[in-house]
């Protein structure tokens, strides 16, 4: 694909670069982007992307390493998109991601992006653990093969291959159990959801990846879903049908409100905690989900939910999406966005921070050890919560 | 390496410097019609104290140095004429005091008009500042360095007339501050010391502004906004004056523009008031549309096309969108308010041989000394050609206002150069001394406000 | 151009000159009412044309259907005497001007929901009760090509309706739909009575809002919970025009089990919401547009309404804040019915 095929010639000239994307929805401040949160320079922000990237298009800039890791460092947030008061504000990271379709066309993305995609294409997985290795999580777990049960469960690359996710996973499973749910799952038959591969530029693979799953689903005649993940609710509500895949999907936390509601899930009685709860990106912003967590949150005895000022629409991301908890482009400094979002939790005063994304899981457990905040700050995810997960 | 990079890395850390293609290209262009000008480095310091190391090695390595705030004021004012390094200060952000009682607030100079608001709106909800209906990414050092006006300025004209304190980085690298801060007092007030501030409306061509102590108003529980209609832009200047006499608004701007079409042709006069009750509210609108106005509205001159709006946060970057093109500029101008008729027609007739919608409008300063009419051109960045044509028309803008005998504000070079050539040879001369006296080497903002 | 069928003849014979007499905004009795109604007939100047509050009462209060509002407009206009100041008229026209291109069309062959100049609103048309309808009029920037124009009764500008209307009737029969429920009743007005009083021809089939919730209603009756609210309604003045429609109100607060209050303001005696009032020229009016707000507000609450329901845009617009503010929550009809069958309003 030649640069001057690029999908947004037409608009993207309409950033003015005012800045109004920066900031959350109470402008506490200009730093609700991720990438220019890390960075503070203007390259980063997103007005200043998406002139970089017309600049690239139009040969006023030639490619590099520095512009393609610009590029990669928009995490997907879609803060964005929510403040940009102009028309073409749900196209911004369409935009982006349209100049990393002609990147990874080209082979200029950067390293880190590069081996994801590779590791996902060879084995369905973004750390290139073996496939057949994807149904470990699971392995002391009495769960059932999906055959015919109402819901299968998407268990997703991070809660089946990352440790810390696989808890969320395993806590999940449990959950659903002890709710009398019935469901199945797919085991080493289930490969990774492609939501990232989409975000990343690499259109063939999510095609490959949606078109694997979706066959697999129809094979057992799936019509429910329930994901654990976020990312891959989002892959499979939004991008799937685009793909031939017809089935409901439902976050796990959208059926547990409803277990809640119904009375068919006890929720547990905590000793007296304060929770703070971080909405990921693609349940919030992404697919309109705020309600739903803090239903099942408010629903456990001993608990006080506590807000941060960055909640709902403007809630800052916590630096992992678009694939950036496996490529780290905004690590490494106190100012790496997870580190500022238990920054922001801990202010609250909350003794566990709660989570319902893998990704958010393990960048801000990570980040709370960085900031030496562990001793003040849990970072849960709700199904652990729910399950009692020490 | 750069003795310079090398320098700048030492002061603001890694992270913080670039001589990157990248970063240099965005940091050459801002919003407006201006050709990019290339810095040299770019460095965003967290501190008064980085600052002035920064100034002071670029005096000894002689390199330009130019104060970036949000880089909003369109005019190219922030750009590096002669390279150099740009400083992006939005790192310094922090508020650093509060005084409720004492109605002021002292916030390092990068911070944002928009995370003033909010702090106020979250911290001390009744009270306010002067916010510029710029995007909320402005900052508080930019917009002083450039004499802004906000939506206080009918009742207290400009922003730099707000000011109960600053601290400034000098171009050759002292801190000074001014103002009953300058004796470790509180900072409460600008007055009464000799006056030797001499960096609002300088560009930040002499000296760097990092904190400011600004002065904060009673803001109302009910913020309204009221929009009285003419036809005639010669009834503007009269209605002004009845609407001042009463002095009930808070903001209060004429606006009229081409597209959408309802503006078209007609002035509204938006008039924002507040009150901390229905019964002040109401009370204020008998003075100004009973009382004062109600001869227009009985003689079917003028007419209310609007009451109890809610006030939003300006959104005027959409103007930018009109074309579809992502840029507009604008001449700002400082004038007599009985000259609005010829400002409208000249605005209508500029734009109109330029192939622009018209858009103009008059923010009213103090009790009508003066107001602040701007002429905005929007053009199609991706069109070469449209982005000639406004900067072609703000050129002739910028004559027509001085034949008007007006006063350029923010002007961009080109209008600074019209402005002194215009000007009292001992003021000039005075400048002159002003900006070699402190800054003997010409590091900061050169190009800018320099006399020939 | 097109004309007025107004029947001079009938007025001549008419005795209780409803019109005028029942005009809540004029004090005149049968005598001077055909006084004045003489006066406008024969084109001459009359207090009415300075006085009128263009609240479209009269139209609904001519026992004859004869159309005297209509009438009254017509004259403001040839006679230059409008009830608005300059400006507010020219930016009034302005308004109705499409700027950012055409709609895009495509025939739907059956009934449609024409949002009219309130595409932002479409979000009130959801949910079962509106998922037989193909809704038009979507994209604010295309309003325009569906405002049916009555606004400029207000505006004493026949003329402008009279020449733009027609273009806005083929926008919206090149949806080829089977039957039009407007959104608007103002869109209804004006298809059921402006454009035959003035011999405009309409090609759709109209059916009121009311009508068609309350059909289908009736349809969903197993669903419906009642709501158990005392209600207040403000009725808009477009409303005067289809009398008829205005039945379904009360049919529709039966079905949902809201309690009507009574109260002084409803039916035939309704206030305006005085949206254009305020600006009107008449020496104090902007006063005089408040008190009456106020009593009408103070009606409800001392019939102990807890809602307001609203179902025109500018009423919603002028009084929904100050409703609120007196502790009587504004609520739409459409949010109101969707309520009733456990819908969550918009
Ligand atoms: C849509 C729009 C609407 C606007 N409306 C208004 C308005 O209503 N009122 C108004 O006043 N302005 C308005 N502006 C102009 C401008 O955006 C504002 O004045 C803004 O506050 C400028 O601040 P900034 O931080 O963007 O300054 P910048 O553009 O970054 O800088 C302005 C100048 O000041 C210098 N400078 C920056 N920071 C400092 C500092 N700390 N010390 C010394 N010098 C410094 C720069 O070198 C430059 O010369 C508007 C602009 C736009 C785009
Ligand atoms: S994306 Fe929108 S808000 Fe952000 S800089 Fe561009 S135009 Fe402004
Ligand atoms: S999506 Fe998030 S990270 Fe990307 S530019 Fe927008 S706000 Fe920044
Ligand atoms: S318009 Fe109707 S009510 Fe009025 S005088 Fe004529 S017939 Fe009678
Ligand atoms: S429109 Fe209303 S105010 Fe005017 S004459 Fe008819 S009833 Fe009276």
């Amino acid at each position: 694909m030649a640069l001057t095929q690029y999908k947004y010639m037409d608009i993207i000239h309409r950033c003015f670069r005012c800045g109004y994307c920066k900031f959350p929805l109470d402008w506490e401040d200009v730093d609700n982007c991720p990438s220019y949160a890390r960075h503070r320079l203007e390259s980063y922000s997103n007005g200043g992307r998406l002139w970089l990237i017309r600049a690239w298009i139009t040969g006023e800039i030639p490619w590099s390493e520095h512009l393609a890791d610009i590029v990669y460092s928009c995490v997907a947030c879609k803060n964005c998109e929510e403040k940009c008061p102009l028309s073409f504000s749900d196209d911004i990271i369409n935009m982006v991601t349209a100049a990393r379709n002609l990147m990874v066309d080209q082979g200029l993305v950067p390293p880190a992006a590069k081996k994801y995609l590779e590791n996902v294409q060879l084995h369905g997985n973004p750390w290139g653990l073996g496939a057949k290795k994807r149904d470990q999580w699971m392995a002391d777990l009495s769960l059932e093969p999906y055959r015919d049960q109402e819901f299968l469960y998407f268990v997703g690359s991070e809660g089946a291959y990352d440790s810390r996710a696989q808890s969320a996973a395993r806590a999940l499973a449990g959950v659903l159990q002890k709710a009398g749910v019935s469901f199945g799952v797919l085991g080493n038959t289930e490969t990774d959801d492609g939501n990232e591969a989409e975000l990343l530029g690499e259109d063939g693979l999510v095609e490959v990846l949606a078109e694997k799953n979706i066959a697999r689903f129809a094979e057992h005649g799936v019509k429910k879903i329930i994901t654990l993940s976020p990312h891959a609710y989002n892959a499979l509500k939004n991008i799937y049908p685009r793909h031939g895949g017809e089935f409901a999907v439902y976050h796990y936390t959208q059926v547990l409100a409803d277990l809640v509601r119904a009375g068919k899930l006890a929720a547990p009685k905590l000793a007296p905690v304060k929770i703070t709860y971080h909405d990921p990106c693609f349940l919030g912003r992404w697919n309109n989900e705020y309600k739903a967590p803090r239903k099942v949150l408010q629903s456990i005895g001993g608990v006080q939910l506590l807000e941060m000022g960055r909640n709902r629409k403007s809630a800052f991301c916590c630096g992992g999406g678009s694939g950036n908890y496996y490529m780290d482009l905004l690590g490494g400094s106190a100012d790496s966005p997870a580190r500022i979002r238990v920054r922001q939790a801990s202010a609250t005063g909350a003794d566990v921070l709660a989570v319902a994304c893998p990704n958010c899981l393990s960048m801000l457990e990570d980040a709370v050890k960085v900031e030496g905040l562990e001793s003040k700050l849990m970072v849960k995810d709700i199904s652990e919560i729910m399950y009692g997960t020490e | 390496m750069d003795s310079v990079y090398a320098a700048l890395v030492e002061i603001v850390g890694q992270d913080y410097v670039s001589t990157r293609t990248e970063e240099l290209f965005t940091y050459s262009k801002d919003l407006g019609t201006s050709e990019p000008q290339w810095p040299d480095y770019v460095a965003a310091p967290a501190t008064a104290e980085e600052v002035s190391r920064i100034v002071q090695m670029a005096n000894e390595k002689n390199v330009a140095v130019v104060p970036l705030g949000g880089g909003l004021s369109l005019a190219g004012l922030a750009l590096p004429l002669k390279g150099g390094i740009e400083l992006d200060l939005k790192r310094m952000n922090q508020i650093l005091e509060l005084n409720e009682k004492g109605r002021y607030v002292v916030v390092e100079a990068g911070t944002s008009h928009g995370k003033l608001t909010a702090h106020l709106h979250k911290h001390a909800p009744h009270l306010m500042h002067s916010e510029p209906g710029a995007p909320p990414a402005a900052t508080i050092g930019g917009n002083l360095a450039i004499h802004g006006q906000g939506d206080l300025g009918h009742p207290y004209g400009f922003n730099s007339d707000m000011v109960s304190g600053m601290e400034v980085v000098l171009p050759t690298g002292e801190v000074c501050r001014f103002g009953s801060c300058a004796l470790g007092n509180s900072w409460y007030t600008l007055h009464p010391l000799p006056d030797v501030s001499m960096f609002m409306g300088w560009s930040g061509s002499t000296g760097i502004i990092t904190k400011v102590s600004l002065r904060l108003f009673p803001c109302k529980k009910i913020q309204e906004q009221d929009a009285f209609v003419v036809e005639d832009e010669e009834l503007v200047p009269d209605i002004l004056y009845e609407l001042t006499h009463v002095g009930m608004a808070e903001d209060m701007m004429v606006v009229s523009q081409e597209i959408p079409p309802p503006f078209n042709r007609l002035h509204y006069i938006l008039i924002n008031i507040s009150g901390d009750s229905r019964k002040e509210l109401e009370f204020k609108r008998q003075l100004m549309f009973d009382d004062r106005l109600s001869k227009y509205i009985q003689d079917g001159t003028g007419g209310i096309g609007a009451g109890g709006q809610e006030v939003p946060r300006p959104v005027v970057s959409k103007t930018s969108d009109w074309r579809k093109g992502g840029g507009f500029e604008y001449v700002g101008a400082i004038m007599p308010v009985t000259t609005y008729p010829e400002c409208y027609k000249s605005g209508v007739e500029i734009s109109g041989r330029h192939g622009i919608p018209y858009t103009t409008l008059g923010r009213v300063l103090g009790s009508g000394h003066s107001m602040m009419f701007s002429w905005t051109f929007a053009f199609n960045r991706a069109d070469e050609e449209t982005v000639r044509h406004a900067r072609q028309a703000l050129h002739e803008t910028d004559e027509k206002v001085l034949e008007l005998g007006g006063t350029l504000w923010k002007p961009a070079v080109f209008g600074q150069k019209l402005l002194m050539d215009r000007m009292d040879d001992g003021t000039l001369q005075m400048m002159q001394k002003v900006k070699h006296m402190l800054d003997p080497n010409g590091i900061m903002n050169p190009g800018n406000w320099e006399v020939a | 151009m097109f004309e007025l069928q107004f029947d001079e003849s009938k007025c001549h014979a008419c005795v209780t000159r409803d019109c005028l007499t029942r005009c809540q905004y004029m004090d005149l009795d049968a005598q001077a009412a055909g006084i004045e109604m003489e006066k406008i007939i024969s084109g001459q100047d009359s207090r009415v044309l300075h006085e009128c509050r263009t609240c479209y009462a009269c139209e609904e209060y001519c026992p004859t259907g004869n159309h005297p509002f209509y009438l009254i407009v017509k004259r403001q206009e040839e006679l230059g005497i409008t009830p608005l100041p300059d400006p507010i008229i020219r930016q009034g026209i302005q308004v109705g001007v499409p700027f950012r291109g055409d709609p895009e069309i495509t025939e739907i062959n059956g009934p449609v929901l024409n949002m009219g100049v309130f595409s932002p609103l479409a979000r009130l048309a959801q949910g079962k009760l509106f998922e037989d309808l193909t809704r038009i009029s979507t994209d604010s920037r295309k309003m325009h090509h569906f405002f049916c124009q009555l606004m400029y009764l207000h505006f004493a500008r026949t003329s402008v309706i009279n020449q733009r209307l027609p273009g806005v009737i083929e926008t919206i029969s090149a949806y080829k739909p089977t039957e039009v429920v407007h959104f608007h009743d103002e869109c209804y007005g004006t298809y059921t009575s402006y454009a035959p009083a003035f011999g405009i021809e309409v090609p759709f089939r109209s059916i009121h809002l009311f009508e068609h919730l309350y059909n289908r209603l009736t349809e969903l009756r197993e669903e419906i919970r009642p709501v158990n609210y005392k209600v207040a309604y403000q009725r808009p003045c477009s409303s005067r025009l289809s009398p008829d429609a205005h039945a379904y109100v009360d049919k529709i607060f039966d079905l949902i089990g809201a309690e009507h209050v009574s109260r002084r303001y409803v039916d035939e005696n309704a206030l305006c919401c005085g949206s254009t009032i305020v600006s009107q020229k008449q020496e104090g009016s902007r006063r005089f547009c408040l008190e009456l707000q106020e009593e009408n507000i103070e009606d409800m609450k001392q019939a102990g309404a807890e809602l307001c329901i609203f179902n025109c845009p500018a009423c919603m617009q002028t009084m929904g804040k100050q409703v609120a503010e007196n502790g009587i929550m504004p609520i739409w009809m459409s949010d109101l019915c969707r309520m009733a069958i456990g819908e969550t309003p918009a």
